[in-house]
């Protein structure tokens, strides 16, 4: 395992190793939740909040894990941050809470957070676990943002809520719907993978 | 001296080229065409030539900039245009065809490897994305020879009219003649109004061998039976069967949109399957479904499963099969 450093966390999570772009991870969530630019940015948030502090404490933890117990403990440690994320967005969000629904909870399933406690937290300093949690996060919430403002602008004319398109514009409305959602993602994968092409034969020309 | 030449065998050649079947398909539809643009006004005409524009110049900008070769002169783009077209009412503004062609020709097609390759019925998921994203203007017909400004590119108004689809599903026998309904004298798309052109059309199309007869009368028997068996209470069930067969695109999908050879089954058997398959599905929808029409979602839905169906009714090769195994 090569060892982690701080350039490498970065590129790799907001980039190569992105969540959804690259790992094609947490895909439910992202169809899901990505009808509005405002949404997609409070589930991107909440993820990284809970994806953070899961990363610290099993980190912290590593030591004291049984390998043949350790999904179970991760989840437990996951599902307790969950908890806790999902009651200050009803305190303090409810209109988010509201619009999120039944997917705040489902963070607990979501496989980033599993895969990232089992590939990296599990095996690096908490410091570094903690960096990593936050840019994968990072990563999870860029994507989410290019979805749903591809959506929200073609479905409704509008971006975070502000109308873009002038009125006499008619959305399309299957781009807000569930459909809307896997043309919508496939194209900004198809798009990322055109990026990572064009650097990675940068970068080849460098190493020259 | 080129008679002189001789090549190896086969010696006997067929021209069948996918050119001359689309254009054997084209002039099965034209008769369509024509009725559309008597029943509903030049603007029929109008919106198919920029649905049959739209197709081609999206399949031949996409093939260069790709740098593919040019499949344009294979004339498929031109059967998809005119069928995009058929499928819409002549209210619709002019961009939802410049919409449908595109997402036609590119999204469905040529994004999965072009012609041959879709896997579904790229005319057909149109419809369906317009009906989903623009329902009101997909669902606005005018009452038949009414007429509708000609070249206009937004909406044009007209007197909204009922189709005998939404008096069926409430269970009744619409008001209109029946013959009147079977010639074609009715609200609806531009090109499935007249039941009786589009089985001629279809008939050339079976003269020609471009269709075989398995999934046209396949599916339409499927409609014809369940409707006769299960009409609603209180009407008579042969007429109801009857307004239930020469209603909405079902002869239109059974004859020019379900026989499309690549989204199809290759063999008998699971040809009569695909037909049977949207028959129930479009009955299911009908009767039990949100929305008055199901040939479109019940072709769609039965295009995936052609790869099962191709395996399934696989013939037995020559000096194979269960009879030789042991030997």
């Amino acid at each position: 395992m090569e060892k982690a450093n701080f350039k490498k966390i970065v590129s790799d999570g907001l980039l190569y190793k992105n969540p959804i772009l690259v790992q094609l991870l947490g895909i439910c969530a992202t169809l899901a939740v990505t009808t509005s630019v405002t949404n997609g940015i409070a589930m991107g948030l909440s993820t990284t909040a809970v994806l953070v502090c899961s990363n610290l404490f099993i980190s912290l933890l590593r030591k004291f894990i049984m390998k043949e117990v350790r999904i179970a403990s991760y989840i437990v440690v996951i599902s307790g941050f969950v908890t806790a994320v999902e009651l200050l967005i009803k305190a303090f969000l409810p209109e988010i809470n509201k619009s999120l629904g039944v997917f705040i909870p489902l963070i607990v399933v979501n496989c980033i957070i599993l895969s990232r406690a089992e590939s990296f937290a599990s095996k690096n300093s908490p410091l570094f676990s903690v960096l990593d949690g936050l840019f994968m996060g990072l990563g999870f919430t860029v994507a989410l943002i290019c979805v749903s403002a591809i959506r929200e602008l073609i479905g409704a004319g509008t971006l975070l809520g502000y109308r873009i398109l002038p009125e006499s514009y008619e959305p399309a409305l299957i781009f807000i719907m569930s459909a809307g959602a896997f043309f919508t993602l496939a194209f900004v994968v198809a798009g990322a993978n055109k990026l990572l092409a064009i650097l990675d034969k940068k970068h080849r020309k460098e190493e020259q | 001296m080129s008679l002189l030449k001789v090549s190896s065998s086969p010696h006997i050649r067929h021209e069948d080229t996918t050119r001359i079947i689309m254009s054997d398909v084209i002039i099965a539809l034209i008769p369509s065409l024509i009725f559309g643009v008597y029943i509903f006004g030049l603007r029929a005409l109008f919106l198919t030539l920029i649905s049959v524009l739209t197709c081609v110049l999206s399949e031949a900008i996409y093939n260069k900039l790709m740098k593919k070769p040019s499949t344009v002169r294979d004339m498929s783009a031109v059967v998809s245009g005119i069928l995009l077209a058929f499928n819409l009412p002549v209210t619709a503004p002019a961009w939802l065809p410049v919409i449908g062609g595109i997402f036609a020709m590119i999204i469905v097609k040529a994004l999965f490897g072009g012609i041959g390759k879709n896997i579904m019925n790229p005319v057909l998921a149109a419809r369906v994305f317009l009906f989903a994203s623009w329902p009101s203007h997909m669902t606005r017909y005018s009452a038949p020879l009414e007429s509708v400004n000609s070249f206009m590119i937004g909406a044009p108004d007209a007197v909204s009219s009922a189709t005998t689809l939404t008096d069926l599903k409430n269970g009744i026998i619409p008001s209109i003649d029946l013959f009147d309904l079977i010639l074609g004298k009715t609200a609806g798309c531009i090109g499935e109004v007249s039941s009786l052109l589009l089985l001629a059309g279809g008939l050339y199309l079976l003269v020609r061998r471009i269709i075989t007869w398995h999934i046209p009368v396949s599916f339409i028997a499927t409609v014809a039976v369940l409707t006769l068996v299960f009409a609603p209470d209180g009407v008579s069930n042969i007429s109801f069967m009857l307004y239930e067969l020469f209603s909405g695109g079902l002869i239109l999908g059974a004859v020019f949109m379900a026989t499309d050879y690549v989204t199809s089954p290759v063999t008998r058997g699971g040809r009569i399957i695909f037909g049977i398959g949207c028959g129930l599905l479009t009955v299911f929808i009908r009767f039990f479904g949100g929305y008055p029409e199901g040939v479109s979602f019940a072709i769609l839905i039965m295009n995936l499963f052609v790869w099962y169906l191709d395996r399934a009714f696989k013939p037995t090769k020559f000096g194979g099969g269960r009879k030789n195994a042991k030997a």
